[in-house]
Parts: structure tokens; C-alpha cells; sequence
């Protein structure tokens, strides 16, 4: 499944293996806010595409369509360092018109998350 | 000899040099500011787009840019740089951006506690009255907490 050019710009690659939802954004300089830490919009960002990624897959095996962003709530729990980070999206709920998605982003240890995101979408049946 | 009173915060001095980082790869530069806003301006580029389908920025370039025009805007407001970071940052896409055009975002720091500042913005391509998105969020004051210079509260 084809990534959206920002998360190229990112570096946002999937994992690989049996889990095609779990993306990973290696360090870069070129991520960094405040020295030593990743931006936070660079975070939002590989969340966003986390989300993205899970949904379409949810779509996929559910008739397929088009989504369109509503809104996104980002959290941040913990300062993201210079080193490789991992996100993975849940759809909490497939609706006919509406995709209620989550999305949480982690670097050593899965169970402390560093940010974490709510989105809606919009989606439109084929 | 340090100056008894030293210069407030000037968000235009402060990008003089331009921004490093992540903002420096989105090419973020500083447009405009009032006492309690900072305007940031962000070129377009097809690089930044988050969804091919509606040709739709991805929240990733809009959340940095409103992410620094907002905390600037807290430093702006009180005249002077206090380290704070980000707890939570909302984003309601009102409509896509047009392929093209820059995209400037107006933040704005509308209170001030003694260890939150409430902060919101728009962002929009040229005009203002037509915003592309709106945004909302908080920050926290990292260093030892001091009276604030206005607002009460928490």
C-alpha cells in the first residue's frame, strides 16, 4: 500500500513482516525541534500516516472508498529523542460515513507511548 | 554589564537567521506578528501533501507550523522566552488547501496561567477570512513556576 509523499519526505516506512499497520520514521536531524528532540509535528505527522495506513486497510476488506481528514487530537506524553520511531493505527469504528481512528507512537518500549492521536474521517463509498 | 531591562521577545529577531531542524526542511519562515500572535509562512510543495486522493496537506507540516507559531506566540505574550512543551494540539481540517499556494498560520496565546498557556490559530492560503484549518491546543511551562504577568488560575 502506496505511503503519501509527506511520509516519503519523513523517511515513514512500514516495519515489514506479518503486520503491515506498524510503521517505523528512523532519526533524522532534519525531524529535530528543540535540540536533541524530535519535532512535534513530525510526530503528528507519522501518527497521521499510521492512521491513514490503518484505515485504508480497514476499507479495503470492507468494500473500499475514499477518506477524507476531519480532524486529528494529538497528545504529547514524552519527549521523542534521536533515535527510530514506531507507530501503529487501530480503526476503532468503520462506519458507513464516518472512521473513528486511533493512532500511538512509541520508541524503546511499546507500553510508553511518547504521543498519541484521535482521528475522524470522512469516507465515501465507491 | 547586562542590561537592567533586556529587549521582550521579538519573534521576528528570533527567526532572523531562519529555523533549523524540522522547520528548516519545511522551509518555515516568520510572516507577521501582533502582542499575542505570530504569523509563519510555509511555501507549498506537492512533497507535503498527506493524501493523495483530496490532495490534502497531511497534519504533519500544519501542526509543526502551528506548533511554532503558538509557542512563539506564548513567548511573544509575556515579552520573553520560557522553556514549555507541547501536551495536546487539535487540528479541524475546514477545507483542503489549494495546490499551489503557501500556507501562512496565525497563532495566537489567548491565556496564560502560572503553568499553562492556552493557545489557538489558524492556518490559511492567502486569505484569511477563508481559513483551511483551525486549530487548538495547550502548553506546559517547564522551568520553576513564576506569578503570571496576567491571567490567574491553575
Amino acid at each position: 500500500m502506496k505511503l503519501p509523499p509527506y511520509a516519503d519526505l519523513l523517511g515513514i516506512a512500514p516495519v515489514g513482516g506479518n503486520d503491515p499497520t506498524l510503521l517505523t520514521m528512523p532519526s533524522a536531524y532534519t525531524l529535530l525541534g528543540r535540540p536533541g528532540y524530535l519535532h512535534g509535528g513530525a510526530i503528528g505527522g507519522l501518527l497521521e500516516m499510521a492512521a491513514i495506513i490503518a484505515l485504508r486497510h480497514a476499507l479495503a476488506a470492507d468494500g473500499g472508498g475514499q477518506i477524507k481528514p476531519i480532524n486529528v487530537t494529538v497528545d504529547f506524553m514524552r519527549g521523542g529523542r534521536e533515535k527510530s520511531t514506531f507507530a501503529r493505527g487501530t480503526v476503532t469504528r468503520l462506519g458507513g460515513r464516518v472512521a473513528n481512528v486511533e493512532a500511538i507512537a512509541w520508541q524503546d518500549d511499546a507500553a510508553k507511548p511518547i504521543a498519541a492521536a484521535r482521528m475522524n474521517y470522512l469516507i465515501v463509498r465507491g | 554589564m547586562f542590561p537592567a531591562d533586556p529587549p521582550a521577545f521579538d519573534p521576528q529577531r528570533f527567526l532572523r537567521y531562519g529555523v533549523g531542524g524540522h522547520g528548516r526542511l519545511l522551509g518555515l519562515t516568520y510572516h507577521a506578528h501582533g502582542p499575542d500572535w505570530v504569523e509563519l509562512h510555509l511555501p507549498y510543495r506537492a512533497e507535503l501533501i498527506g493524501d493523495l486522493d483530496s490532495g490534502v496537506l497531511a497534519s504533519g507540516p500544519i501542526l509543526t507550523m502551528m506548533d511554532m507559531a503558538t509557542s512563539m506566540a506564548v513567548w511573544t505574550r509575556i515579552g520573553r522566552f520560557r522553556p514549555h512543551a507541547t501536551l495536546d494540539l487539535r487540528i479541524d481540517y475546514l477545507r483542503p488547501a489549494t495546490p499551489g499556494k503557501a500556507v501562512f498560520g496565525r497563532g495566537e496565546c489567548y491565556r496564560i496561567t502560572r503553568s499553562i498557556s492556552f493557545v489557538r490559530g489558524q492556518a490559511h492560503d492567502g486569505d484569511p477570512a477563508d481559513p483551511l484549518a483551525h486549530v487548538a491546543g495547550t502548553f506546559m511551562f517547564t522551568d520553576a513556576p513564576v506569578e503570571p504577568s496576567v491571567g490567574a488560575g491553575a
